[in-house]
């Protein structure tokens, strides 16, 4: 059995770069490995179904054209490195579904900047990958086109919604995959597969391309065999867009500095997300990477994030009232399915009620409710005054001289697939990770251990624009933790 | 604060989403049930909460009245589902100078 | 006591008239913004197009797409802003207005809702007021995007979309409802159109749809404090339009007030073929609109620099140079009313003055000459080939006697024509006047020649023929000799 973490033949992305700008291997070598890999870990349908498309025709174009790019001295910093990238991020030489048969054969005419970006800088996309509806869920159960299988244990999920990255990743495919974070969408299937997950702070990267779930929350994020893989891919794709006037005009620093000690870094143990029913096994990998930061020089100290419990109804209220009308342009008029009927009425709504599956409606209409006239007040009004509340508990915690904070990434490992019937349910696994959304700070899990066989996730958590920072700690831990973070 | 089947219906007329009889009954359930979960927001005291402005960020970034337009790389009718003349179709709308229905 | 009882008690007493009521109107005006490019993309706004061209993922309403707003939009918003005298507020938030149309393609507008750009202004109401209040105020101004076009004729049984006037940038400008008659709206109207064409934020062209009107209308007793329920009137494409329809929408309102009934709250249409408002057939059901602050746009925060800088540089508005062209250069009220018609017509005239001086001599050849030919080629002063300092210049000639008042229409009327300089062309036309007397003696030898009866008649006492004389001169002279001189020389010739 592959063992799914992060043994990657060809290499970490940096390694690969390097190899490639050297001259040592060539694109369409790592093309022949990535595919070789692919079909090994079975990434198609008949298998994990991660990947929603891979044509290696298209892909070998883009490797011969980065070798005729090589050959004129251009390298960029991800030559060569083989990439998936979320169905939910528009791309132009693949299909662009979301995981709905409302976009099934939909090919966008523009591509997202985080993809310009990364084919700048060399990368070659090889593979769409599957996830939730409109990235609508935890556990990619959702897809319209099958679920995504965990690449340990196909009786399980590999987390959602950007399953179908993380599994590929896991599988050692790709060391870098694009996904994206609502309400923990990176971060938790990263921990359930045992590969890292980063949510960048809120305006870090563009959402241009990014097809909206959620715009006050939504955001690409990155997953990585490894925190270097992660830094090198987020280096590449953050920084402002005048296509987004949701991105800040921050600098980007260089993610990839490691910090060889933690001596003055103060880590905060936030009380709420170790709360007496967490999984016993998932707490003590949590303190036993607490204590090698500690052996590292850091200071551990206890925090209160009060609202924290108030996190998941006020997610559920902004997300799906954002969704619902960022879902609205789907009605078949200019691209995508369109359900003839009677007129023009019933076209809208055969199209919209084939096109959507049971968790998307489920949203829209729960989203349309608590925006709708005498109820925005009570609902969505509401939740947007709390969601500054939590907001505030951030600010005031990194302002009281904390600067990171370690959680649990979830509250349990990868958990089988139709166990979690009841929505609200599925709901309460994004229990540590959407506050981190609702604040917009970045926030990243990597692998911490495993609890009864399966990875578990640990989970930095930072001040705004201070994913230097959570990237430096995050790779002292991971390098303290060696191989601990496989067992 | 439960939501009756009539208001599952509306609310699905605003969203454009046909759902038929029983799936409206089960949304009602599930949305109520749901809903359930966000009643302890009511509690909370934001007396001292400026929505607009909590989201604490710079103002908007404004760009200049010039081109060049973002080019579609491929034209609409590479995804649009008809296309007559270079229009988008659907079926035709009732509008005032229509003649009035027969009583 | 039910209002029904009352009304019919006194409707047996005495026939109601609309005299006992009231109309209470408040205008929302959306006016099409003059930019290069649209309000949340890049895409031209130009006129003209085939359909769908002038479109991009943005105006779309691809998945993916994502607005960002143009920074000539929030100025000349302000522009206008400033000059209603409204407030402007220095942080203002978009919003999103959610309903489905075809020729909607996000299924949202973004618009301006509970914090707009500007609130609380005031328009003058300018010119021929009739029974308009001095000035009406302004509720609010915003912000928002235009929908496409939906062409519902061009194929059977289908409804054709053109996106390329989806996210035009508009400003929405709602009046208070202090109008209280339908010729009130037309004067409000035209003073609006007119205030907007002279900051150049506008075509505002009701033909063009670059200015819309909905009317928001209702009835009540006069005295009465309370408003009464009010309908929306839609579908005018003109003022005159606009006015008839608030006349029939008030009859129908008096009507059913009279019968003691309710006016229902619902939008009307006027039908221009019929001259009479029905209600809108397509059942608007309860729009629920469910705004929300836009998640992809942060806040408007403008700088009270760029504010005041926009205040600086405000043209003249029309109020004031009505008033500058009456007291400083002293034109008559009519004058005055005329050249401030568009700001280019007064721009014209001042860079007339510029040159000439003589301001009633300008305001006397704008007025005439150049508007009946800008009438006869159907062009825009901004076309016009002749240049105003020409026209100065032209001017000039006749002040010094150059040329006569007929010579130089003759001479303005090729100017019209080739844009070539007065001096030019009367040089080689040969008009410049005559006041050679000896060549004026010959003319008028002529005429006393030829005219015997009325030298005899003049002779006679009849004093008042010396102008026809004068008139018979000038046509031998082909309209070259000086009138004045040939007066002299007549009497001098005639005897007094």
């Amino acid at each position: 059995m592959t063992h799914a973490g992060r043994a990657q033949p060809t290499g970490g992305a940096a390694a690969i770069a390097e190899a490639i700008a050297r001259g040592a291997r060539s694109p369409q070598q790592i093309v022949d490995d990535t595919f070789a890999r692919a079909h090994e870990a079975r990434a198609g349908a008949d298998g994990l179904n991660a990947f929603l498309w891979s044509d290696e025709r298209v892909v070998r174009d883009q490797a011969a054209a980065l070798e005729k790019r090589l050959a004129s001295g251009d390298a960029g910093p991800l030559s060569g490195v083989p990439v998936v990238v979320k169905d939910n991020i528009a791309t132009l030489d693949s299909p662009t579904t979301c995981g709905s048969r409302i976009l099934e054969n939909y090919r966008s005419p523009f591509e997202a900047t985080a993809i310009s970006r990364l084919r700048d800088a060399g990368a070659v996309v090889v593979a769409k990958t599957n996830l939730d509806e409109f990235a609508m869920g935890s556990s990619t159960e959702y897809s319209a086109f099958g679920r995504t299988k965990h690449p340990l244990d196909a009786r399980l999920v590999p987390g959602g919604s950007s399953g179908g990255s993380a599994a590929a990743v896991a599988a050692g495919i790709t060391p870098i995959g694009l996904g994206s974070e609502t309400g923990g969408s990176v971060r938790q299937p990263a921990a359930f597969c045992g590969i890292v997950g980063v949510k960048p702070t809120y305006g870090r990267v563009s959402r241009y391309g990014l097809v909206a779930f959620a715009s006050s929350l939504d955001q690409i994020g990155v997953l990585g065999a490894t925190v270097d893989d992660a830094a090198l891919a987020l280096q590449t794709i953050a920084g402002p867009d005048p296509q987004d006037a949701t991105t800040r005009d921050v600098p980007v620093p260089d993610y990839r500095q490691a910090l060889t000690s933690l001596d003055g870094v103060v880590i905060g143990r936030p009380r709420e997300y170790y709360p007496e029913q967490l999984d016993r096994e998932i707490a003590e990998r949590c303190d036993r990477a607490l204590e090698h930061c500690r052996a590292l020089g850091a200071t551990v100290r206890d925090v209160s994030l009060p609202s924290t419990d108030l996190a998941i109804p006020v997610y559920y209220i902004i997300a799906p009232a954002e969704a619902s009308s960022n879902l609205a342009r789907f009605d078949g008029v200019r691209y995508g399915l369109r359900v003839a009927d009677d007129g023009l009425r019933a076209m809208y709504e055969a199209t919209r009620s084939r096109g959507f599956g049971p968790e998307v409606s489920r949203r829209i209409l729960l989203g349309t409710y608590v925006l709708s006239a005498g109820y925005y007040d009570a609902y969505y009004a509401k939740a947007m005054q709390v969601r500054s509340l939590i907001s505030r508990d951030f600010t005031a915690v990194f302002s009281s001289g904390i600067d990171v904070l370690f959680t649990p990434t979830t509250p349990t490992p990868a958990f089988a697939a139709g166990s979690k019937t009841d929505p609200y349910d599925m709901y309460l696994s994004d229990v540590f990770t959407v506050t981190a959304n609702l604040a917009g700070i970045p926030a990243l899990s990597l692998p911490i251990g495993r609890v009864r066989g399966l990875p578990v996730g640990g989970q930095i958590l930072a001040p705004h624009f201070a994913e230097q920072r959570m990237f430096g700690v995050a790779q002292a831990l991971e390098r303290a933790l060696g191989s601990e973070a496989d067992r | 604060m439960s939501i009756s089947l009539d208001e599952v219906r509306h609310v699905a007329s605003l969203a454009r989403l046909g759902i038929g009889d029983e799936r409206a009954r089960i949304m009602a359930t599930e949305l109520t049930s749901i809903l359930e979960h966000m009643q302890v927001l009511s509690k909370v005291d934001t007396s001292e909460v400026d929505a607009a402005t909590a989201l604490a960020q710079p103002g908007m970034r404004l760009r200049r009245d010039q081109g060049p337009p973002i080019q579609l790389v491929r034209p609409p009718a590479s995804f649009a589902p008809t296309l007559r003349d270079g229009f988008f179709l659907v079926p035709r709308l009732a509008t005032h100078e229509d003649p009035e229905p027969a009583p | 006591m039910s209002t029904r009882e009352s009304t019919v008690t006194s409707s047996l007493q005495r026939a109601p008239s609309r005299l006992d009521y009231e109309m209470v109107v408040g205008l929302e005006v959306h006016v099409q913004l003059l930019t290069r490019t649209k309000a949340f993309c890049r895409c031209s706004t130009e006129f003209g197009a085939p359909p769908n061209v002038q479109v991009c993922p943005v105006c779309l309403g691809l998945p993916g797409a994502l607005p960002v707003l143009n920074e000539h939009v929030v100025d000349l918003a302000i522009r206008a802003a400033l000059a209603l005298d409204c407030r402007v507020h220095l942080v203002s938030v978009f919003a999103r207005k959610n309903y489905f149309y075809p020729d909607l393609p996000k299924g949202y507008q973004i618009s301006q809702y509970d914090r707009p750009l500007a609130t609380a202004g005031r328009l003058t109401i300018e010119g021929d007021r009739g029974d308009a209040p001095a000035s009406v105020g302004i509720t609010r101004l915003h912000i928002e995007e235009d929908a496409g076009k939906s062409v519902h004729d061009r194929f059977p049984t289908l409804t054709a979309i053109d996106l390329n006037r989806a996210g035009v940038p508009l400003i929405e400008i709602v009046s208070e409802p202090d109008i209280r008659s339908s010729r009130a709206a037309g004067a409000y109207l035209r003073s609006l159109k007119q205030l907007l064409e002279f900051l150049e934020v506008s075509d505002v062209s009701m033909e063009e749809g670059s200015l819309r009107v909905d009317a928001n209308i209702s009835a009540r007793r006069v005295g009465a404090s309370q408003l009464g329920t009010k309908t929306e009137v839609k579908n005018l494409n003109s003022f005159s339009a606009v006015e008839r329809a608030l006349d029939a929408e008030f009859a129908r309102q008096c009507g059913i007030l009279d019968a003691g009934q309710r006016v229902i709250q619902q939008t009307m249409l006027w039908d221009g073929v019929t001259a009479s408002v029905r209600p809108a057939r397509i059942k608007e059901e309860s729009h629920d609109y469910r705004y929300f602050p836009e998640p992809d746009l942060p806040p408007l925060v403008l700088e009270l620099d760029r504010v005041e800088t926009i205040r600086r540089e405000l043209p003249e508005l029309p109020a004031k140079r009505r008033a500058r062209y009456r007291e400083t250069l002293g034109l008559s009220p009519y004058d005055a009313d005329v050249l401030t018609a568009t700001k280019a017509l007064g721009d014209y005239f001042e860079e007339v003055v510029r040159h000439h001086r003589d301001a009633k001599a300008a305001a006397k050849w704008v007025m005439g000459e150049v508007r009946a030919a800008l009438d006869a080629s159907k062009i825009d002063i901004a076309d016009f080939p002749v240049r105003a300092a020409d026209l100065g210049e032209l001017l000039d000639l006749v002040r010094d006697d150059v040329l006569s008042g007929t010579a130089a229409k003759r001479v303005f009327a090729v100017m019209a024509q080739t844009g070539e300089r007065a001096s030019q062309i009367a040089q080689r036309e040969g008009l410049a006047q005559v006041r050679d007397d000896s060549a004026l003696r010959g003319w008028i030898d002529q005429v006393v020649a030829e005219h015997p009866k009325e030298i005899a008649r003049y002779a006679g006492g009849e004093q008042k023929l010396l102008g026809v004389l004068v008139g018979f001169v000038m046509k031998k002279s082909s309209g070259r000799a000086d009138p004045k001189r040939v007066n002299q020389l007549l009497v001098e010739r005639l005897g007094a």
